[in-house]
């Protein structure tokens, strides 16, 4: 049988801890099958990185997030493409998408202070060529990242111990 | 005060997992695979339509047999099974399956009629049966044969007072499934005697591998004496919403809704809207859970049999039987002494029949975890036993 990559992914990117041999036993494949599909999808670009879901309001070195609406004039040839690059190069920035509907770029910005998100803003985002106008919107709070609930309350809930 | 109580439920026996449940609620870390129900939460657009419902006041009866579009959307759901029930006259609503184990034996059995139960089973067959008035008769299974029943064991057991057959695939407690060629086998059995079954198929969306789910009532000619029972609980993660449902001829479903007309009046009514919903737009997470006790079914069967476990793949629900006959002691006394020892608490088959004995029942419905942690413990108990 030939394993399914679409497990595979779906597994990791709940628990990118997973070894070869512990997916192997999940979906009931070979280990040296499934290590080598995992290679071969970080070859493709399919799985660009791992990482751990950080929930940085529970740490003293707190960080500001913010989503910035950006307007453009996308360049001929190239369209929203060339602009999108310029921009999502800075380290500050960590997400950049283009967007249907009242703007072009929703641009996710993080940085230590509102000063140091605003400053970037102003001194680097808006005086680039072909950018029309910005809208800053800060997080105020997470609730919710990446499927993963931060400060779940519901925990696991109570079983009994024993049931039929 | 004893000779107030009636002769029949005096004799009766608490359930033995009552006995087991006592002795763990005594103790402190203690790391269960006990239990028969999925350790996902109910998922929230199901949880959010009940909490919508109460906030439009719905909060009256609903028609006795259920409401018209849960019935509706039973009989939808029921074609995935190549079964075709009218939602008016051949679908009711009850109280999670259980309801519907107890109402169809009592539309069924006349007192003194045997009723064959097949073992292991669900614990609460037997009493039911007795309850209604009927005789039980068991039809053993065994790991050799995979938990199946054959028909020739059933043939064997039918005498002119059989009047019902209960049967229940996929298995609590042994997680065992049945194929097309099996049940065909029974149909033949059965075919043309005076015998109703009763299957009880609360498992049947929790399948794996290669396995099918096929009801017996979609044979030809079964579907007239056949009363299919299934519910929302372990499928959707619904256990404490108490919603289940049953499909029949209409001469059975009319029988017993005249009993829960009596007794429940209808299943509650937040519940409903929240079946109506899981139906609708719920499949998409059933198989989200499916795939994840899937995992761990083969995550628990690789590591049970690599520390020299006897168990046999069971292919659906989310129970292992394993067998525990070459540490040569009774089931209860191994999972007695397992949960004094080390804290772990597995349910002794022999409380789900006799066949059961010389086998405990595991679940793998617990986070990854939790089941690492108990095969620990399992683990050192066996090795120093």
């Amino acid at each position: 049988m030939k394993v399914s990559r679409k497990d595979i992914l779906n597994l990791l990117e709940k628990n990118a801890k997973l070894t070869a041999g512990e997916i192997a036993v999940l979906i009931g494949a070979k280990e040296s099958e499934v290590a080598s599909e995992i290679k071969k999808l970080e070859d493709e670009k399919v799985i660009c990185g791992y990482g751990a879901f950080v929930n940085w309001e529970r740490e003293d070195d707190k960080k500001i997030t913010a989503l910035i609406e950006v307007k453009v004039t996308p360049s001929r040839g190239e369209g929203f493409s060339r602009i999108a690059e310029r921009i999502y190069k800075f380290s500050e920035v960590k997400a950049t998408y283009l967007m249907s509907g009242a703007y072009d770029l929703a641009v996710i910005i993080e940085g230590r202070t509102l000063g140091e998100v605003a400053g970037f803003v102003s001194d680097k985002l808006a005086p680039l060529d072909s950018i029309l106008s910005t809208a800053t919107h800060f997080v105020l709070k997470k609730y919710k990242d990446h499927g993963i609930i931060f400060n779940d309350k519901e925990g696991a809930g109570e079983r009994q111990l024993i049931s039929p | 005060m004893k000779n107030l109580i009636s002769q029949t439920i005096n004799d009766l026996p608490f359930s033995g997992i009552r006995k087991f449940f006592d002795l763990v609620s005594e103790m402190d870390n203690v790391v269960s695979l006990g239990v028969g129900e999925p350790d996902f939460a109910t998922p929230w657009h199901i949880r959010e339509e009940a909490i919508f419902s109460f906030e439009k006041r719905r909060t009256a009866y609903t028609a006795n047999a259920g409401m018209l579009d849960l019935r509706r959307g039973i009989s939808k759901y029921m074609k995935k099974y190549n079964l075709d029930y009218c939602p008016k006259t051949e679908v009711l609503v009850t109280v999670g399956a259980s309801e519907g184990i107890d109402i169809a034996l009592r539309a069924l059995i006349n007192k003194g009629d045997e009723v064959l139960v097949i073992e292991p089973c669900f614990v609460a067959y037997k009493p039911c049966v007795i309850m209604a008035g009927g005789i039980p008769v068991s039809v053993p299974t065994s790991a050799k044969n995979d938990f199946k029943v054959t028909a020739k064991d059933i043939e064997k057991r039918i005498t002119k007072k059989t009047k019902a057959i209960l049967i229940s695939y996929p298995n609590n407690p042994t997680g065992a499934v049945i194929g097309l060629k099996e049940l065909e086998e029974i149909a033949t059995v059965l075919r043309g005697k005076n015998i109703a079954v009763i299957s009880d198929e609360i498992y049947s969306e929790l399948i794996y591998g290669d396995a099918k789910h096929i009801s017996i009532a979609s044979l030809e000619g079964m579907r007239e004496n056949t009363v299919v029972l299934n519910g929302f609980s372990k499928a959707f993660a619904m256990t404490g919403w108490r919603l289940g449902f049953a499909c029949g001829s209409e001469a059975i479903i009319s029988a017993m809704t005249k009993i829960h007309q009596y007794t429940i009046m209808c299943a509650p009514t937040a519940s409903q809207y929240g079946g109506i919903e899981a139906l609708k737009n719920g499949m998409a997470n059933v198989e989200l859970m499916r795939k994840e006790y899937d995992g761990r079914r083969r995550f628990m069967l690789k590591e049970l049999r690599e520390m020299g476990m006897d168990c046999y793949e069971a292919k659906g629900a989310f129970y292992l039987f394993p067998s525990i006959k070459k540490f040569g002691m009774s089931s209860e006394d191994f999972c007695a002494k397992l949960l004094k020892q080390e804290r772990l608490a597995v349910v002794p088959g022999s409380v789900f029949g006799e066949s059961g004995e010389g086998h405990f029942r595991c679940a793998y419905a617990y986070s990854m975890e939790s089941l690492k942690e108990a095969l620990v413990r399992l683990k050192r108990f066996i090795s120093g036993i």
